[in-house]
């Protein structure tokens, strides 16, 4: 094995390189001075997303380290959006964290670990992979949740999702066992020979607790639980995190468990998972409604969305896996801003987390309410924005495969879910400010980073063809 | 420069929207004759586009095409023909006199409401001249964003609730029809209209898309029973936001009728002409009654446009009547023809009656019936033009508004005896409530100390006035080169209608 034909992991083996190397940085330099850690840490992450453009660039599949590691044009374009999204999410923390007095060089080095683990999954080609992939993010992303040692309502969330999601690591590992006691290997390749045959009820158990185990992670009903309160607990730059980039990740996981290593069995879980996205799709949209703080709106808007995505797997086509992977790319980038939105709103010792805090916001700050909106309306689904597409992508992912129920509930839905995006508006742009709000963040280059957001949200609204073509090259 | 004329009147006033949104308020006098600048070109636009049109096909002119989404074939496609190029040079039309009306009026953010309204002009634009279905849609349902905001910023009291209900009953009839669009680009493998108005359907095919486009025009135009946002909506839009409520966008629900459901399911509009004949009709009589009970002059308008509406729609699907009672498609298309000129005819009656109701507004901030009495005491000339656009809604002969209905109530003659004598009520229901509307108000005694001290209409106000009610006279007595546009369409269409798409 020379240099040469491990290049396509390159991205992974830069990663944990520079993980060790903030990690030492920060113990000696980072104390003297508290943002260098974060300086850092964005180098480094435009340095390997120029890394992973000259040596992940692959054409075709390319299987590394015994059939446990692939690379292909996928994970590409996976990984370069994890490295944008970690980016974009670091970038709008970083004020936050000051204003708040807790802008440790952990919080980055935390961030780039996780960052690891979606690289782990992006490439996972075999059970243990996929293990640890899901284990290092998920570890990652509970002590960030807790990350604010002072905040009592932090570590309540982040023990709820760490029990909740031992749970569901269990449940994925039980299920593999199984699979392996069946199949005899644990590369998702020669499992996806083995399975090519009619499936026994063996599998069919094994594939229920793996079903299980991913809608957790995506925070599907009814195995949701976590999210709202994970999201409302965590610092808001952590929900900002934990709310984007995993999200590709899981997606990965769905994808190389699901459509690949288990893909002989792909009406059985198609199966399971229809009347689970109709429940995420319906929960998730009517339990928002009634939210007052916005944060946990956000959460139950993010159920719903997954609602979408799970739509596209059902689809059990490559357009409809390619609209869901063009759905959480969407996803991310408009959550990302919202998010950023909520970020900049906040104040020490305001955090804009009500609902009621948004009134009036076009008064105090046009910038950031004209952002909002454009990705409000994005989020609903409403053109010229972003987020149409990635519905219309969806629906006809569904039509291909002549789910006809399922293309009424997604379409009732999403009316139902503006109703809900209309509101932030509403308070916007219509009500009159409250006396108490105080000013928004004003930093520059967060500012001009949230308008590059809502401006793409536009932009690939209007001109979608470009990632559209991408979404549907890259799954065949 | 064809190639590109309908581009440029999409987005001349799209672009000159975002300028003056850049402007910002602090510039608002340059940002206010940009604004009228741009809406005046977009005008001057519509000369050559009228000017050039050949009335002797029935072929989409004036068009382009190019690549949008090449994977899934879609196009940005442009193009009119005799149905859709009125309606854009009626867009065109309104948007001056909106524009006008709002400039000493408006204070709270002007800018945004002249740019509001450019971007609106647009998209209403981009719909009327789309043929591709996806473009359509998109530009369809981006519109709804910016009436969300005139209604919801600019709007009365109870605004919030009207707008919300305005946007979410619009979009709950759209995104249906965005799923009946999507199935047949799957069927079709392309998005443009003319293939689905080829496209071969069954039957149960054609109900279900059919009822997917009802929703999704019916909400639009709006017909009984799903016409309750619309009154909410007027009454609470300003003024502005009225006149291109009743006389663009209620348009675009009768267009769709014409343009998608006529065409691409003819076999299940024949077989459910009659659901649509009889909201039509109960439109047309139960709202003309509810129309004569209202207090307030905005909703008054709002249930008469309703009413007018049923008209249009009643009109397009008598086609169906006609052939049958006939037996011929000779002449079937009278019914298309009154709903096109009804449409273009409401569009500047409606626009005008509402323009009159904000001259009224602006000076005693009341839309109550009650609150006034003998404005033609202090003011005369207003008198005189709300008196004869008033008479121009209920279908005075010599005004737009008689040729409309009497094409549609002699179309549905040819149907059938009770259709006609039933339509034709709202002869007197159309003539009761306006005409006791301007009694009311317009006429008798000085009601109040209010009304006394009424000024007459400025240059401005008079010049809109004015030149609405010199195209209602105008269309009034020579429609014909309206209809000569519209004819070989029309032709077009009625044997589109009377085609079967049943794979056999």
């Amino acid at each position: 094995m020379n240099l040469h034909s491990i290049a396509a992991a390159i991205p992974e083996i830069y990663l944990t390189a520079a993980i060790c190397l903030v990690l030492l940085f920060e113990a000696f330099v980072g104390a003297r001075r508290p943002g260098a850690t974060g300086t850092l840490t964005l180098l480094v992450l435009v340095i390997g997303a120029a890394l992973t453009v000259v040596f992940a660039d692959v054409t075709h599949r390319v299987v590394l380290f015994d059939g446990s590691y692939v690379a292909d044009p996928l994970a590409f374009v996976l990984k370069l959006a994890s490295f944008l999204s970690v980016a974009v999410a670091l970038l709008y923390s970083r004020s936050y964290l000051q204003g708040r007095d807790i802008l440790k060089g952990e919080y980055y080095v935390l961030a780039l670990s996780a960052l690891l683990g979606i690289f782990v999954l992006i490439s996972a080609n075999s059970l243990l992979t996929v293990y640890l992939g899901v284990e290092l993010l998920a570890l990652s992303v509970y002590a960030m949740v807790a990350f604010d040692r002072e905040s009592g309502v932090a570590a309540e969330a982040a023990m709820k999702y760490f029990v909740l999601g031992a749970i569901a690591s269990g449940m994925l590992l039980y299920g593999m066992s199984i699979i392996y006691g069946l199949t005899g290997t644990l590369n998702l390749d020669g499992i996806a020979v083995a399975l090519n045959a009619p499936n026994n009820l063996g599998v069919i158990l094994g594939l229920t607790f793996i079903v299980v185990a991913v809608s957790f992670k995506f925070g599907a009903v009814p195995f949701h639980m976590w999210l709202p309160d994970a999201y409302e607990g965590a610092p808001t730059c952590v929900t900002l995190f934990i709310g984007t980039a995993p999200k590709i990740a899981y997606f990965a996981l769905a994808l190389r468990l699901l459509t690949h290593g288990l893909g002989g069995a792909t009406v059985d879980w198609t199966r399971m998972l229809t009347p689970i996205a109709v429940l995420t799709l319906v929960v998730g949209n009517l339990v928002a409604i009634v939210q007052s703080n916005i944060k946990r709106m956000l959460a139950y808007s993010t159920i719903s969305h997954v609602g979408f995505i799970l739509l596209g797997f059902i689809a059990g086509t490559a357009s409809g896996y390619s609209a869901a992977l063009y759905y959480t790319l969407v996803y991310v980038l408009m959550t990302l801003g919202t998010f950023g939105v909520v970020v900049l709103a906040s104040r020490k010792g305001f955090e804009a987390e009500r609902l009621e805090d948004y009134k009036g916001l076009y008064r105090r700050d046009p910038l950031l309410a004209l952002a909002m909106a454009m990705l409000m309306f994005s989020t609903a689904g409403v053109p010229p924005f972003v987020g149409f597409w990635a519905k219309l992508r969806i629906i006809q992912a569904l039509w291909e495969t002549s789910h006809p129920w399922l293309v009424i509930i997604a379409v009732t839905m999403s009316v139902v879910g503006a109703f809900y995006y209309l509101r932030v508006i509403k308070l916007m742009y219509f009500d009159e400010a409250s006396e108490s709000a105080p000013e928004t963040a004003r930093s520059f280059g967060v500012r001009f980073a949230l308008g590059l957001n809502a401006a793409a949200v536009l932009v690939l609204g209007v001109l979608p063809a470009p990632l559209l073509d991408l979404c549907s090259r890259v799954i065949h | 420069m064809h190639d590109h004329l309908l581009s440029l009147l999409i987005w001349l006033p799209i672009a000159a929207g975002v300028v003056v949104l850049l402007l910002g308020e602090r510039n608002i006098a340059a940002g206010r004759w940009l604004s009228l600048a741009a809406s005046f070109v977009a005008l001057a636009l519509c000369v050559p586009l009228w000017r050039d049109f050949n009335t002797h096909t029935a072929a989409y002119q004036f068009v382009q095409k190019a690549a949008w989404i090449p994977r899934f074939h879609a196009y940005y496609a442009l193009g009119v023909d005799g149905i859709s190029m009125p309606l854009v040079v009626l867009t065109a039309l309104m948007t001056v006199p909106v524009l006008i009306a709002g400039w000493q009026v408006i204070s709270k953010r002007p800018a945004q409401y002249y740019a509001a309204f450019l971007i609106m002009e647009g998209l209403m634009i981009g719909v009327f001249s789309a043929t591709d279905a996806l473009l359509f849609y998109f530009f369809w349902e981006a519109m709804l964003i910016p009436m969300f905001l005139i209604i919801g910023i600019w709007g009365g009291p109870r605004r919030v609730y009207a707008t919300i209900k305005f946007f979410l009953y619009t979009f709950l009839g759209s995104v249906f029809m965005l799923a009946a669009l999507i199935y047949m680009y799957v069927k079709a493998g392309s998005y443009s209209i003319s293939a689905f108005q080829a496209l071969p359907l069954t039957l149960t095919e054609q109900r279900w898309i059919f009822a997917a486009f009802l929703l999704a025009f019916a909400v639009k135009v709006p017909m009984w029973p799903v016409h309750t946002w619309l009154p909410d909506a007027h009454v609470e839009a300003p003024t502005g936001g009225s006149v291109i409520l009743a006389a663009i966008m209620l348009k675009m629900g009768g267009y769709g009728f014409l343009r998608f459901s006529l065409p691409i399911v003819p076999d299940a509009c024949r077989e459910l002409d009659l659901l649509v004949i009889t909201l039509s009709l109960i439109a047309v009589i139960y709202i003309g009654f509810v129309a004569i009970v209202q207090q307030d002059m905005k909703k008054l308008i709002a249930y008469s446009s309703i009413a007018h509406m049923g008209f249009v729609t009643l009109g397009a699907f008598l086609v169906y009547a006609i052939v049958k009672a006939t037996a011929s498609t000779q002449g079937a298309g009278m019914g298309m023809d009154g709903a096109m000129v009804q449409m273009i005819s409401h569009g500047l009656i409606s626009g005008a009656l509402f323009l009159c109701v904000g001259v009224l507004y602006d000076r005693m901030h009341t839309r109550q019936i009650a609150d006034y009495g003998g404005v033609i005491n202090t003011m005369p000339v207003f008198a005189g033009f709300m008196v004869l656009f008033a008479l121009a809604n209920t279908g005075l002969p010599g005004t737009s508004g008689f040729v409309g209905e009497f094409l549609v109530i002699l179309a549905s003659f040819k149907a059938s005896f009770w259709y006609a004598a039933l339509a034709a009520l709202t002869l007197i229901l159309g003539a009761s409530y306006t005409l006791w509307l301007v009694k009311r108000v317009v006429f008798g005694p000085v009601a109040n100390d209010h009304v006394a001290k009424l000024n007459d209409i400025n240059g401005r106000e008079f010049l809109i006035l004015g030149a609405l009610a010199l195209a209602v006279l105008l269309l009034g007595v020579w429609p014909e080169p309206l209809l000569k546009i519209m004819e070989p369409s029309i032709q077009h269409l009625v044997t589109q209608a009377a085609a079967t798409k049943i794979p056999v």
